[in-house]
């Protein structure tokens, strides 16, 4: 199994207060690793520092090594703008431009000087099941979309960069069941061709969706494994107590 | 008891609140009023496309009404660019130290400075040291002066508005920060932009203190529109009809059709500033 994504020995605080403390994780390639624990425990944060979006806060401090394959990627001669072409993200709140829904999968295509044809759109949208949906609609304003169609927008407009990982940030908290189980189906469709890391507060999507399960608590991994092993037999009594809703 | 004391108070909760809305409606509807009854008399096509003639005791106002559009164009020309750019480094790039925090507390001091203090500092700056004279070009420049601390403020809060979700939609895709500003943030905060800037530009268009020193002239023979001459300008017009003039009493009529030509032109700048908003709040953009 090639280990796509992968932090060694990382830590992060924002100013006086440790967010991270010596995380090591490595994501395998073509799987989707869930990260689980509960509010505060910096999930987020580590899902967060894969593709620099602590960049923008300027008191945030990152140690460690955090590497996309062989890539360093806080290596100062790498471009950022390259790392976030690579490594896609899906946010907790979709997120669409204040533009139509065809413009909201060219812009990232335009920048990135790729080719923005409607061909390249077409099968963006297709590969986040939203082309029936929208196909007669593209020049509508991405906002008049349901949300979880929004969703699937921002995911058709991760997938148009052809990036190598996606990671997603509780992409489904703010949906109805029926739209999440539509997400989550397309994230299995996904994992085919990306990487998936994906925060989740949803212990049963974890178990549906999820190859690899992480466990974290207080800033620090506290178990990790097969989803299955971690739901069914855990090895950690805390890991046991949250999956089951004692707290989180 | 404790139930119609509880509506007794609200009563006069309710009451005090509809009687200030009331008083302040009086006023405006008094003031309103009283300039479209004395003013629509004179109010003509002659009034609007003719030069002031015979001592402005006939004739029309063509030459204010040139000289309060150019003035108010060259306000924009040397307000709008500065002062957006400058709320765009303050809220995007600048670190928000202790610096900053100066430079803004300093910008909405600014804005409460009286605006006869620009116009002198105006006189000083750029009609003696950098010897412009008194001219339109001098006045522009001064109420550019007077509209930038504005145009800041607001812009800065348009741009404020804009949630950080949509910046790092735009980052996650590999926009660069400018790309992400340009692309992004500034259409999303231009409804907001724009209303600042039409607000401020018709206030700028009223002021008469900055442009007294300047270069706005009691009069000027022809059309004027020269911007290195001295103009006439609608706000000062009126000033000088109403206290300045030689017979005040027989030139009442044109001051009225004075005051309310340039309240039309305020409200009609106001009436964009709305249009704006509502349009984009159509479009959900």
């Amino acid at each position: 199994m090639n280990i796509k994504l992968s932090a060694q020995n990382l830590n992060i605080s924002f100013g006086q207060k440790q967010v991270l403390k010596n995380i090591n994780v490595a994501f395998a390639e073509n799987e989707i690793t869930a990260l689980i624990g509960p509010s505060g425990c910096g999930k987020s944060t580590l899902l967060r520092s894969f593709n620099r979006m602590h960049d923008l806060s300027p008191d945030a401090k990152i140690s460690g090594n955090l590497k996309l394959e062989d890539l360093d990627l806080y290596d100062k001669t790498v471009p950022v703008t390259e790392i976030r072409k690579r490594i896609g993200m899906v946010f907790q709140k979709a997120n669409p431009f204040p533009k139509s829904i065809y413009e909201n999968i060219a812009y990232g295509l335009k920048i990135n000087n790729l080719p923005h044809g409607i061909d390249v759109i077409e099968k963006a949208l297709r590969e986040a099941f939203l082309w029936e949906e929208v196909k007669n609609d593209l020049k509508m304003p991405a906002t008049r979309l349901s949300g979880g169609q929004q969703q699937r927008l921002c995911i058709a407009r991760a997938v148009a960069l052809r990036p190598e990982v996606i990671l997603m940030d509780e992409p489904c908290s703010a949906l109805d069941p029926v739209s999440t189980l539509k997400i989550e189906e397309l994230i299995m469709h996904l994992k085919k061709k990306y990487t998936i890391t994906i925060v989740t507060h949803n212990m049963q999507q974890a178990q549906r969706i999820a190859d690899k399960t992480v466990f974290l608590y207080l800033g620090e991994v506290k178990e990790e494994g097969p989803t299955s092993q971690i739901f069914n037999n855990p090895k950690e009594e805390m890991t046991m107590n949250y999956i089951k809703g004692s707290f989180g | 008891m404790q139930r119609k004391k509880f509506k007794l108070s609200s009563a006069v909760e309710w009451g005090t609140l509809l009687l200030s809305t009331g008083l302040v409606c009086f006023f405006l509807i008094v003031i309103l009023l009283e300039i479209i009854m004395k003013g629509s008399g004179s109010l003509s096509w002659n009034f609007i496309a003719d030069i002031p003639r015979e001592g402005m005791t006939k004739g029309g106002i063509l030459t204010p009404i040139i000289g309060t559009v150019l003035l108010t164009m060259l306000t924009a020309l040397f307000s709008i660019p500065f002062g957006v750019c400058c709320a765009i480094y303050l809220n995007e790039y600048a670190e928000n130290n202790w610096l900053t925090r100066i430079i803004r507390a300093a910008i909405r001091n600014l804005s409460g400075v009286p605006s006869i203090i620009y116009g002198l500092f105006g006189l000083a700056l750029f009609v003696q040291a950098l010897q412009f004279g008194t001219s339109m070009l001098a006045a522009g420049m001064t109420l550019g002066l007077l509209s930038l601390p504005y145009i800041i403020t607001t812009t800065e809060e348009a741009l404020m508005r804009i949630p950080a979700s949509m910046r790092e939609a735009a980052l996650a895709v590999g926009a660069t920060k400018f790309e992400t500003i340009k692309d992004v943030v500034i259409p999303s905060a231009m409804p907001g932009i724009l209303t600042g800037v039409v607000l401020t530009l018709s206030r700028a268009a009223g002021e008469t203190a900055p442009i007294l020193f300047t270069g706005a002239a009691f009069y000027i023979n022809g059309v004027g529109g020269a911007v290195n001459n001295e103009f006439m300008a609608l706000p000062y017009h009126l000033y000088m009809l109403s206290t300045q003039h030689q017979s005040i009493e027989e030139v009442r009529p044109i001051a009225y059709g004075t005051a309310l030509v340039l309240i039309i032109v305020v409200f009609l700048m106001n009436l964009t500033a709305f249009y704006i908003r509502y349009k984009y709040r159509k479009n959900e953009y």
